[in-house]
This record gives C-alpha cells, structure tokens and sequence, in this order.
C-alpha cells in the first residue's frame, strides 16, 4: 500500500533487533560453544576450543544413543497417530448433526491445556501405581501395571499424552475439510463413485496443503518435547523416555557441560531442519494446491 | 405403498445408521478425552482415602479440605504468591507480544520494505527453529545482563515480535482486509502510524484477541523458562510451585495437588470456555487461508 520504505523499515526494526539479538546471535553463538568445553560456573573466557570432540564424542556417548533412539521412537510413534487420529475424528465430525461444537470443544481443549504441569501432574497420578488406571483394572479383577516404572510403558504414558492433544491438529483439519466445495462430492454421487473412493480422490487430495502444515507443526513440536518426560518420567526408568530437549536441559544445568549440550542442541536442529528441508522439497510432489486445478479462489 | 418400504427397506435408515455411528464414535472418544480431567476436579473435592478407593470423579463425600490444605502449600507462601507471580510475567508479556507483533506484522503487510521476502523467510524460521539450540546462549546474555532470578528473560525477548508465528497470523489476516477504509483515511491527511491505530487495530481485534489468548495459555502453561531463570521460590509461578509439590508431598495429600493443579488451569479453562471461536480463528487462520 505505501511506497515509503524508511517509515516501512522502522516498522520491523523490532523485529530485525529481536531477530539479531535474541534469535541469530544465540544461534550462532550455540555452535561456538559446542566447538568448546565451557561449564556453566566458570567464566566463558576460560573455555578452550576443543574442536569437534563434543560431536565425536557422542559416538561413543551410550545416553546420547539411547537418547536419541528413543527420541526418534518417540516422533515416529506420536506424529502418524496423532494425524491419523486427528483426520479421522475431523472427518466424523464434519458432519450436519446436533451437538457438533460440543465435541469439537470437547476435544480441542486437551490440546490447550496439555502442555501445562497441572495435566502432567494429572498424568502422573492417573499412571501412578495406585492410580486412575490401575484402579479400573482393579475393578475389573486385572492385576496393577507398574506403568512408570517400566521401560515400555513409561514411554506409553507420555506417549499417550501427546495422542491426547490431538484437538489442534483435528481443528485445523476439520476447517480444511468445511473449505472443500459440496459441488465435488455431489458430482462423484452422481458418477457413482462409493464414500471410501470419495475419502480417497476428493478428500484427501484437497487436504494435502493442511495436512503438510499439521505435519510441520507436529514434527516440529514433538522433537521438542520436554515437559511430559520431564514430570512424568524423570527421562526414566533406565533412560527409556529421556528425550533429547531433556538431555540437553541436564547435561546444562544438571552437570554444567555447556559445550556438550549445545553440541546436543545442534544435533537436534540438524534433525528437525533435514526433515521440515526434505517435507518442504517433497511437497511439489504430493501437496495439491488450488491453483493446479485452476481455481483462483484460497489456495496458496 | 407397502412393496415400497421393503423395497428401500435399510437404505432409508442409512443416514440414521450414519449418525448413529458417528454419535457412538464421537461419545466414546469425548468420554475418554475428558475423563482425566474431571477425575483431577472431582479429585480435588475428595478426600485422600476416596481418591484411591473409587474411580468416580464424582465425590461421594465433598470436601473442601483439599484447597484449604494446598492454599498453604509447603512452602512459607500461599498459593497467591505463585498465582499472583503468573500473572507478574503472563500479563506484561502478553501485551508486549500484542504490541510488537502488531506493529511489525503491519510493516510487512502494508510497506514495500527492502529484502522483506527475505525477513519474511526469517519470519517463518523462528517457528521453525527448536527453541533449545537458543537456550544456552540465551541464559548466558541474560547472566551478563544481571537478568537471572528476574522476570525479564521471560518476557524481554516478545518485546522484539521474536514469535513468528503470531506476526504471521496477523499479517495473514491484515491480507485479507479490503485496502479503502486505510486509502480514505491517508487522503484526509493521516499518516501511517494513526491509519494504523485508529483504522487498522479496531479492524483487526479479532486477530489481536487470538494472539493474546494464545501467548496467555502458552505462557500460563509455559515450565522450561521459568525453571532455568527463576531460583528464588518466593518468585516461583504456578508452573513451578506445582512440580515442587509433587516433589514434597506425592505420597501423601493427592487431593492437595489435585485442587492446586484445578487452580492453576482454571484461568485457562474459564478463557477457553469464554473465547473458544478466537482458538479456532486463531489456529486455523494460518493453515488454512494459507
């Protein structure tokens, strides 16, 4: 609308400071120090440059493997179930009945209240021995699970969790599907063609750039998750559940290794980068936006 | 008219099949979704025996002894102290987050700025970027500051529009704005900064509202920062408080932490009940006009 490019710049100067100060500089400031082996309480002057040992060293680190390992089982397992779970109910949902916006606040709100200790502290006493659920199946005459305290189930329980904030994913599928013209399914009616064939050739296709963006998000979000493990878990037991961003807190503030974990820190943002790099590379070949059918309207 | 009902038979009870269907499936899936957190409210009216004798949320001999007992916490502070110190870092933060992000969203959306698709895709990175590879580098500047123990790392940095995700959201609904009202005002001799708060901002309250209720939940929900920053326990928020808590006294008083824990999302609940179709606004702006 305006020309004026001064009167525009110092309208993003906050940004462009806040960007420099509090974004670029800690960025590259984070690969400093993982080339060093500063502590926490010394001076950062008296830290030596010990160039990539903190990285080698990892190879031979059996917490970081194990670390790792379960934060990619962690990712793996949550993000498909928690889209497919959230597209599934979105497409119950998107449905001409009474009570829709009841459930659709029903189940959007764990997703606004899940990420707060109040939930995690919840999830700890609903898992806890003598527990929400141990005492259903008690009453049921099955024996108690010891769910925190073993390597399989300790990782269920945050798991689970996560599953349980599926609601913002749900939300923002269920506005693509309300986006997609009646018109199309009501010529595939007429072509014959069954509910299932529709899911599959109308649907699915035209929520791709939706699905794209909950992908992203949840990628980005489940790779950083801390509090779950954290409250829960204690990262426990036998590191089954120490996700990374817990590893890179302790190995911080908990043994002041500072150089190593920010070595651990790029570690992860070199994860999180190749995967929003290859999604972001691959969407040209399965995200479908508007205009490649010639329509004008939303889209891109 | 007989031969005709028999014929269409069960076609004509499809749809009522259909609702059926997605009536039990949407039941059994609310049941679940929100059992845990009455369990945590009936919880809080119980007393402790109840709560591990009877999977009912609801309590069969209400007691308020729960919010009494966790009130006074175990700490020489009441349960103000840390609700009262949320509120310290929540509010001032949602307003500087409202403020910046106003102001440069319209920078981006109404001005031919140099390199601005480049700061654009700066923009869109700091949603993408893990918050951790920020944190030591952050928590260093803010000890040479003098900062630690302070509010200030908590909420300094939202002063400078650093979440992307929020000034993308109002940029994107600034787009969507017929440009007229903003023209009509500049022609009678507004400049760019009262276009901006005496046209655009009323405009774009329902964008602001979403960006303040979003930073309100995130932050009220927020434990990392505080638990780097913060070491003094008479600062401690909420978040804190609860995690120390269970720390001291898990064995014993779950109905305690229970009603402490009803407390603290209380805010958020009573906001999201008030203010749910800004969530939704909010969440879906970016996704889906995207």
């Amino acid at each position: 609308m305006y020309n004026n490019k001064l009167i525009g710049s110092l309208y993003v100067t906050p940004f462009v400071i806040g960007f420099l100060l509090f974004t670029a500089f800690p960025f590259v400031a984070s690969f400093i120090l993982s080339l060093t082996d500063a502590r926490l309480q010394d001076q950062l002057g008296a830290a030596q440059f010990t160039g990539l040992a903190n990285y080698t060293g990892m190879v031979s680190d059996s917490t970081f493997q194990k670390s790792l390992g379960v934060t990619f089982a962690y990712v793996f397992i949550t993000v498909p179930l928690k889209l497919a779970f959230a597209l599934f109910i979105a497409v119950v949902l998107n449905f001409k009945l009474r009570g829709i916006g009841l459930f659709r606040t029903a189940f959007y709100l764990p997703s606004i209240l899940g990420g707060s200790v109040a939930i995690a502290v919840v999830w700890r006493f609903v898992f806890a021995g003598d527990g929400l659920i141990n005492q259903g199946l008690g009453s049921l005459g099955i024996g108690g699970v010891n769910w925190l305290g073993e390597p399989t189930t300790a990782m269920f329980s945050i798991v689970l969790l996560r599953l349980w904030q599926f609601g913002s994913a749900m939300v923002v599928f269920l506005a693509g599907l309300k986006a997609i013209p009646e018109d199309l399914y009501e010529a595939a009616d007429l072509d014959g063609a069954s509910r299932m064939k529709q899911f599959w050739m109308i649907t699915l296709p035209l929520l791709t750039p939706v699905l794209f963006f909950n992908f992203i998000m949840q990628i980005v979000q489940a790779f950083q998750e801390f509090n779950g493990p954290y409250i829960i878990t204690a990262g426990g037991p036998l590191k089954s559940s120490y996700l990374l961003p817990l590893m890179i807190y302790e190995e911080a503030f908990k043994y002041f290794n500072l150089g190593y974990s920010s070595a651990l820190s790029w570690v992860l943002f070199i994860i999180i980068a190749i995967f929003t790099a290859v999604a972001f590379w691959s969407q040209k070949h399965w995200v479908f936006y508007a205009q490649d059918r010639g329509d004008d309207k939303g889209g891109h | 008219m007989v031969t005709a009902t028999i014929d269409t038979g069960w076609r004509k009870h499809l749809p009522v099949l259909n609702a059926f269907l997605r009536y039990g499936i949407l039941i059994l899936v609310g049941f679940v979704m929100i059992y845990p957190l009455l369990w945590m409210i009936g919880g809080a009216f119980k007393n402790n025996a109840e709560i591990f004798s009877s999977i009912g949320f609801i309590p069969k001999e209400p007691t308020t002894d729960g919010f009494v007992n966790g009130w006074k916490t175990s700490t020489e502070y009441t349960f103000a102290t840390y609700l009262l110190n949320t509120m310290k870092i929540v509010i001032p933060k949602v307003i500087v987050t409202v403020i910046s992000s106003v102001v440069v969203a319209y920078g981006f959306a109404r001005f031919a700025i140099p390199g601005r698709k480049w700061l654009f895709a700066l923009l869109m990175a700091t949603v993408l970027l893990p918050k951790s590879v920020l944190l030591i580098p952050q928590y260093l500047m803010f000890r040479e500051f003098g900062w630690l123990d302070t509010y200030l790392p908590l909420y300094a940095p939202q002063a400078f529009a650093t979440e992307g995700f929020f000034v993308f959201m109002i940029i994107q609904f600034m787009r969507t704005l017929p440009l007229d009202m903003e023209e009509a005002a500049v022609m009678d001799g507004c400049n760019s900064f009262q276009v901006l708060t005496l046209i655009v901002c009323p405009v774009i309250l329902p964008a602001i509202i979403s960006v303040a209720l979003f930073q309100f939940m995130w932050s009220m929900n927020d434990f990392l920062q505080p638990l780097i920053y913060l070491s003094s326990v008479e600062k401690y928020p909420v978040a804190l408080a609860l995690k120390m808590s269970i720390d001291v006294t898990e064995a014993t008083s779950w109905n305690e932490i229970l009603a402490m824990s009803t407390i603290a999302i209380a805010p958020s609940l009573i906001l999201f009940f008030a203010a749910q179709k800004y969530f939704v606004e909010g969440l879906t702006s970016g996704a889906v006009k995207g």
